[in-house]
């Protein structure tokens, strides 16, 4: 063991404990209220974690929340980032789900064909 | 690899564990796979959460939403309201909780808050996995100092922040080691005294099971800068999830090579073991803790010689507190002065407290050296249950002081509290509403140090005995006026002759009880 081995597990575990400290660059909420979950925001929230997992993005957590009140536009999702608008996505499938992570997580550019508002 | 998107912690300490919460862990694990969540969700176990008396207490991260009292049958509403829908389950939210960080008084008498320094870890890592615990830093420090530091600069570094023994002495901690350290001798000793015997003190069990390699990362700073080759954590025999979880760290530990032979390829070898208390409260005391550890009977020996001279078989030895030694790796990561940003110039540094009795959110806090009473009865504790008054507070455990109203804004550090001669012992703060009958209390005490006078010298033999039947009497209505007085007279005796601080202490209670409620005790008889 030295300094340099244990640096690389303290970066192994600290993805697991961000979770805990409220520090992510960007949290994604996916709207789980009993229409997103019949429009299939379970699906849509699986393919966020399966791509943020495949990228191993250590700043991003993904999260769930309740209805929104727009039923029409479900499975519906946030995106949260610091010191930028919130991005409401609207209608959302696992293929969009994909670009979203490609698009804005990753690159920093907003989906603005799927967005519902920006507030 | 898998991300996860939701960490249920559920506080896994003697006391959740009683009230059921592995059955309510294992509830959860089986929902989750029922439903398909389980590689989404992750149920993990973490130490005290600093709710006392709440029953089966969990958080549910990212929402950091704490739950209180929860039963097996809660467990599928929380899943599928708040693990799949995102609505928390609110008859079950705590919304009171004791503060979960180090408040600090500024002169314009507005609060900021501060992260805590012992607790820091405590209820957010899981206490069972050395990695969360190397993901909060753990380890650097020791790593840091074992490759680039000289045990002198260590010792010196220490004595600079000021820390004092935590356990109720309030010695210099950096003193103690260079005394062991400039001791004659090759084979030298740390001893970490954990055998809290202290009544309504267990704030080392919460900090052992909530961060154990917290206490190891100490005690093997401590071993580096002393000069001693083994460390040994004297424990109480009850505190069974304490020693579950420190055997768990010392083998982690030692498997990355964090303990035992040439660590870090320094050439420094460091073995720790556990030894566990038979439950006299004697034993707290640091020789009579020797004594037992030997295999003897656990009576205190005379001093001098100081253990740090002639310890352990006759070695020089460090015995120091588990909040002492919890507080190490911080000071030396973050340095001597970040250190003295917390608490008094005097007495720099924060301590943890338990707060009990009729308070409205009972719990373990950590505050700043030098808070008032009034501040930790009510900024940290909520304030009096069901709005009753203040009566007073045992402030140290048995062995120490009734402090009454006139005492609430005294500053609550080891320097102040003695111009008062009250203590602040082992950190246990017990309070009492204006209905707590005063007699009762000190029978409570009398009673205890009766039952835990070990026998070796007379005044404390034979006194203890003495003030149990004085108080029994007076409890009964059956006593006389001179009983009040016979009570000081007696404990004045034990102070002034007892061996060890068990009987020496009785004064203590004593003398601030007829301080407060003389009136009341007279009216018993």
């Amino acid at each position: 063991m030295n300094l340099e081995e244990l640096k690389k597990i303290r970066e192994k575990a600290q993805r697991d404990l961000q979770l805990r400290q409220k520090q992510a660059r960007i949290r994604i909420v996916v709207g789980m209220g009993t229409s997103g979950i019949a429009a299939g925001a379970r699906e849509v929230l699986k393919t966020f974690l399966e791509e943020i997992g495949r990228r191993g993005l250590t700043d991003v957590v993904v999260t769930q929340t309740g209805e929104k009140g727009l039923a029409s536009r479900e499975p519906i999702v946030e995106v949260y980032e610091e010191n930028k608008p919130v991005i409401i996505y609207g209608n959302i499938n696992s293929e969009k789900a994909k670009r979203i992570v490609v698009e804005h997580v990753v690159n920093g550019n907003p989906v603005t064909e799927f967005a519902i508002e920006a507030i | 690899m898998n991300l996860v998107r939701n960490h249920i912690l559920i506080s896994i300490d003697s006391s959740t564990i009683m009230a059921g919460a592995r059955a309510v862990e294992r509830a959860f694990v089986d929902e989750l796979l029922n439903r398909g969540l389980q590689d989404e969700v992750s149920v993990l176990e973490t130490g005290s959460l600093g709710l006392i008396n709440r029953g089966v207490v969990l958080v549910v991260y990212p929402e950091g939403v704490i739950y209180a009292d929860v039963t097996t049958k809660d467990v599928p509403e929380i899943v599928e309201e708040h693990i799949l829908k995102g609505r928390f389950v609110e008859r079950l939210v705590v919304k009171e909780m004791p503060k979960q960080h180090v408040i600090k008084r500024e002169k314009t008498g507005l609060l900021k808050e501060q992260p805590r320094i012992v607790l820091r870890n405590s209820g957010i890592i899981n206490p069972e996995s050395i990695d969360e615990y190397i993901a909060t830093g753990g380890y650097e420090a020791a790593s840091k100092i074992i490759n680039e530091m000289k045990p002198e600069e260590v010792i010196e570094e220490v004595k600079r922040s000021g820390l004092t023994g935590r356990g109720g002495a309030a010695f210099s901690t950096g003193m103690k080691w260079d005394f062991a350290r400039r001791a004659k001798g090759d084979v030298k000793y740390i001893i970490c005294n954990a055998d809290e015997g202290e009544p309504g003190t267990f704030k080392d069990r919460l900090i052992l099971e909530g961060d154990p390699h917290k206490l190891l990362e100490g005690m093997l700073i401590a071993g580096y800068a002393v000069g001693a080759q083994y460390g040994y954590i004297y424990i109480r025999g009850e505190y069974v999830l304490s020693i579950e979880r420190l055997e768990k760290a010392i083998k982690d530990a030692e498997a990355l090579g964090l303990l035992g032979e040439n660590i870090f390829g320094s050439g420094f070898s460091y073995h720790v073991s556990i030894k566990k208390g038979a439950g006299a409260y004697v034993c707290g005391e640091e020789t009579a803790l020797i004594e037992s550890l030997e295999g003897k009977r656990g009576h205190p020996r005379s001093k001098p010689p100081y253990p740090v001279t002639e310890g352990l078989w006759g070695k020089p030895t460090v015995i120091n507190n588990v909040e002492t030694l919890a507080n190490i790796p911080e000071i030396m990561r973050n340095g001597a002065s970040w250190f003295r940003g917390y608490g008094t110039e005097k007495c720099p540094g924060t301590k943890v407290y338990t707060i009990i009795g009729h308070v409205a959110t009972p719990g373990l806090i950590e505050a700043e050296m030098g808070t008032t009473l009034r501040d930790i009865i009510f900024e940290y504790g909520g304030g009096i249950k069901n709005g009753k008054k203040f009566k007073c507070a045992l402030v140290g455990g048995a062995a120490g002081a009734f402090l009454g109203p006139d005492m609430l804004d005294v500053n609550m550090d080891f320097v102040s509290l003695r111009e008062y001669s009250a203590v602040l012992g082992s950190g246990a703060i017990l309070v009492m509403d204006e209905d707590t009958n005063i007699v009762e209390m000190l029978k409570n005490v009398l009673h205890f140090f009766r039952h835990e006078s070990c026998g070796h010298c007379v005044p404390c033999r034979l006194g203890t005995a003495q003030l149990v039947k004085i108080i029994d009497r007076v409890a009964d209505s059956k006593g006389k006026r001179e009983d009040i007085d016979k009570l000081l007279r007696i404990s004045e005796v034990m102070r002034d002759t007892s061996f060890c601080p068990l009987g020496q202490s009785l004064y203590l209670p004593i003398s601030s009880t007829l301080k407060y409620f003389r009136d009341e005790m007279l009216s018993m008889i």
